[in-house]
């Protein structure tokens, strides 16, 4: 009989904690996206009203817009550039620095640097990135005046069409170091047999990197990319404190946006923001979903 | 034998990308030891260098946003939500490593999923929720919902950690008599000292950095937290470089100190999950 109980006893105060802050939450959030709400009161149901109304505003998804003319293209459309450039950057910067450092004196301490953007808070990221960048501050513009491309230097982040390209960029520089650890990791469970062997057959270094490295370390890629791209889909405080999503909404992002919703409208519309969360949460789930179901049936 | 000349080159690269990634810390830095106006004429310029350590004295003591209190706050809110989780995190990763009960892998998976979730999520409810409890804009409130959003992992790690333990030494104990929550705190907490290591840095680290769940929980200004404060001292037209950087300097030396001094752990935290998974 204390057996049928036990479980539950050790599980009870973390059940409590989740189902009070994450879970109800969770489901009472997608009960808000569908009422109609006058600030904090609720008006009645709206149906998809609030999603209706959020995929509609140029803030989200700038129609109005060609694509090629570059920002503001709306949040949901900036998430996906963020991914689309930071995660093949980042995870290929991981895997070179990963691979080069492990022959190199010193790549430890070189590690433990290049890892140091993921172990400061970022909101000092984002200052930083807006400190680079800066016009008369920043060391961007001093390198680019060194080389002779004065001309060029302002505050990047100042600036609609090179505003969103530079946090991504700067994003590149603080993620970089997470990708690298985990395929550092990875290339230890690497056996050095395997390697011996190839040699043996007469293997060039690039044969080997391409038929043992890389099939070897796919799991420390699976878990790359899954941990970037949400990275990238979450990302809020680079942007609050580098841009605010300015100039002109050039850098807003999702979390932003929903952000703006609640506490920045007068009054707040805590139902469009509630519809933007759970957009976000939609896509978020969908991927890690994904990931994981690849992931087990490669087990 | 890998030929000289490579070498040499590789190494050559290896630092000069190090050089480049240390780069902006090294100008934080560098602005927050120097006044203003060196500052914004570049603070790679060495001509003129005056070094100060009133830049920090002002943020620490500034006279809206002190950062000593912020710092206050801050472990105020990050112990106890570094400590409850652990607790809580760790007797409910040791009820799915070691117990059979009916809907068991459902609610496992239930909370693994979790893990994704994004902060913008659960934060209206938690918001209203707090505030008709009296919790919204106090430490308890703040506390209890990072406890409960680093739930997920931290039972997922524990998990996964609990199951590579010999069951053998808790079944010998079972037999001599121990109760089960005897064998969790007598046998398995002390062998997972490594294990809680890893939790503890990384719990740390993302509670102290975390800027998100602050911003709404926490709303008058001796109550923020040091990642609130940097942002606050920025104008809207004028950035105080010098205060921002001394701030900045400041609030992310916690995390590195942590990171310096449990680095083996705070990979392994982050690997160790995500590798084996």
């Amino acid at each position: 009989m204390r057996r049928n109980i036990t479980p539950l006893l050790f599980l009870f105060p973390a059940l409590i904690l989740l189902i009070t802050f994450v879970l109800y939450p969770t489901v009472a959030t997608i009960w808000t996206s569908f009422l109609s709400w006058r600030g904090w009161r609720s008006t009645g149901f709206a149906g998809l009203d609030n999603y209706m109304e959020v995929l509609s505003r140029s803030s989200i998804i700038n129609l109005r817009r060609s694509f090629l003319k570059g920002p503001p293209l709306g949040a949901l459309l900036h998430n996906i550039i963020w991914v689309v450039i930071h995660v093949p950057l980042s995870m290929f910067l991981g895997l070179l620095l990963a691979v080069l450092l492990r022959r190199v004196k010193g790549g430890f301490l070189i590690k433990s640097v290049i890892f140091l953007g993921m172990v400061i808070p970022m909101v000092v990221g984002g200052i930083l990135l807006r400190f680079i960048y800066d016009e008369h501050a920043g060391v961007v513009n001093a390198m680019l005046r060194a080389i002779g491309l004065g001309w060029m230097a302002r505050t990047w982040t100042a600036y609609p069409d090179t505003a969103l390209l530079a946090l991504i960029f700067g994003s590149v520089w603080i993620w970089t170091g997470f990708c690298m650890i985990v395929y550092s990791a990875g290339l230890e469970g690497i056996p050095e047999e395997l390697y011996e062997a190839a040699r043996i057959d007469g293997a060039s270094g690039f044969q080997i990197f391409r038929h043992i490295t890389i099939p070897m370390l796919k799991p420390a890629t699976m878990t790359n990319l899954m941990m970037t791209v949400l990275w990238d889909l979450k990302i809020f405080d680079i942007v609050y404190v580098a841009t605010f999503g300015g100039p002109g909404r050039a850098t807003t992002v999702l979390a932003l946006e929903m952000y703006l919703d609640l506490f920045f409208k007068i009054p707040s519309n805590p139902g469009t923001a509630a519809a933007i969360a759970t957009l976000l949460t939609l896509i978020t789930l969908a991927f890690a979903i994904y990931m994981v179901r690849v992931a087990m049936v490669r087990k | 034998m890998r030929p000289r000349k490579t070498t040499v080159i590789v190494h050559v690269i290896a630092w000069l990308i190090a050089l480049a990634w240390i780069i902006p810390f090294l100008g934080v830095f560098m602005a927050s030891i120097r006044p203003y106006s060196e500052i914004v004429s570049g603070w790679w310029n060495l001509e003129k260098f005056n070094l100060t350590l009133e830049n920090f004295l002002k943020v620490w003591n500034h006279k809206n946003y002190p950062l000593s209190k912020g710092f206050i706050n801050s472990f105020i809110i990050a112990v106890p939500s570094t400590i409850i989780p652990i607790l809580v995190g760790t007797l409910a990763a040791y009820s799915f490593a070691r117990f059979r009960f009916p809907t068991r892998d459902l609610l496992f998976l239930t909370i693994v999923i979790l893990m994704s979730l994004p902060q913008q999520m659960v934060i209206i409810p938690v918001f209203l929720l707090t505030k008709k409890l009296g919790l919204w804009n106090t430490y308890g409130g703040l506390i209890l919902l990072h406890s409960a959003f680093g739930l997920p992992w931290i039972v997922l790690f524990f998990r996964n950690f609990f199951v590579t333990l010999p069951v053998e030494i808790e079944e010998a104990a079972k037999i001599d008599g121990a109760t089960d929550f005897q064998i969790y705190y007598k046998i398995v907490l002390p062998t997972s000292l490594p294990a809680l290591a890893s939790v503890a840095a990384l719990q740390f680290t993302w509670v102290w950095n975390d800027f998100f769940f602050a911003l709404i929980m926490l709303a008058t200004p001796d109550r923020w937290v040091a990642t609130q404060i940097i942002p606050a001292l920025k104008g809207r037209y004028f950035i105080p470089w010098n205060l921002i950087a001394a701030a900045s300097v400041l609030t992310m030396a916690v995390p590195v100190i942590v990171y310096a001094l449990l680095q083996k752990y705070y990979v392994k935290g982050i690997v160790g999950g995500v590798i084996k998974g």
